[in-house]
């Protein structure tokens, strides 16, 4: 019965964006770190999402899963802040190069597509139910 | 069990193209955010028509053990096409994705109310009152 797949694919991408939505918080929570190196200063990161075609299995339906987190290559902001005491020697702080705004966006997409996913779970439900119900 | 898929005609039809749409488009608003991801449906009245005239166009069974998957014809799936604009070749809208899923739901209930009416009908034949 393809209405039960609902579930799984609904599922399957409630679980990915759950996982953006973990990263996003990661992101925000750590845009304010510093850090004495380029290298050991934070840097956002962004799951990769990937379709998984499984028509083997008897369904057309393609869900969604998270293959790997890449991390924002762009340089680490530098900013001269001798007084700090994770200075380097040419007094120096790496800062992360979380975009702040784009993350709340990025949050806003998640919350809604993750809303979405669970508004079709329950509409399936009803509508599950009310097949069950027939002839009574 | 021919005479009583005869008995409730094409509303059963019209139900199972209805689930099978309402999985492709679950599979549209889940692979909302992939890359590459192309947005899928139905044409709901290709469909009708082949069920309708008794074509089956799933998968070719042609050793005694393959299993009969119901899989609909892949070439009544239509890509949509909308243009969003976007660099990553993703092409799901999330508002035309939950609107064709809202539609959907109400023909769903619709043609199962219609069922609803088959089943009863032929239960009260069969209880002769």
């Amino acid at each position: 019965m393809s209405l039960f797949n609902v579930f799984n694919l609904a599922g399957s991408a409630i679980a990915a964006q759950n996982i953006r939505l973990d990263l996003t918080a990661s992101n925000l929570a750590n845009a304010d770190t510093v850090a004495g190196t380029p290298e050991a200063a934070y840097r956002a990161k962004a799951p990769i999402f990937q379709a998984v075609y499984d028509e083997a299995m008897g369904s057309q339906g393609v869900a969604v899963r998270v293959v790997g987190i890449a991390e924002d290559q762009t340089p680490p902001d530098r900013q001269y802040a001798p007084g700090d005491p994770l200075a380097d020697e040419n007094g120096y702080i790496y800062k992360p190069n979380v975009n702040a705004v784009e993350e709340m966006s990025n949050m806003m997409s998640a919350s809604r597509a993750f809303q979405i996913n669970v508004e079709m779970m329950t509409t399936s439900k009803e509508l599950l139910l009310r097949t069950l119900s027939i002839g009574q | 069990m021919g005479w009583i898929d005869n008995a409730l005609g094409t509303q059963a039809n019209s139900v199972m193209v209805g689930a099978r749409r309402a999985e492709l488009l679950a599979t549209n608003l889940a692979n909302a955010d992939t890359p590459g991801y192309r947005a899928r449906d139905i044409d709901f009245r290709a469909v009708m028509a082949d069920a309708e005239a008794g074509i089956n166009r799933g998968l070719v069974r042609t050793r005694a053990g393959h299993i009969d998957t119901g899989m609909p014809a892949t070439s009544h799936m239509i890509e949509r096409q909308v243009r969003t604009g976007l660099e990553d070749g993703n092409t799901v809208s999330k508002e035309t994705e939950q609107a064709a899923f809202t539609e959907n739901s109400i023909r769903y209930l619709a043609s199962l109310r219609f069922l609803n009416g088959s089943v009863q009908g032929i239960m009260k034949a069969l209880k002769g009152e």
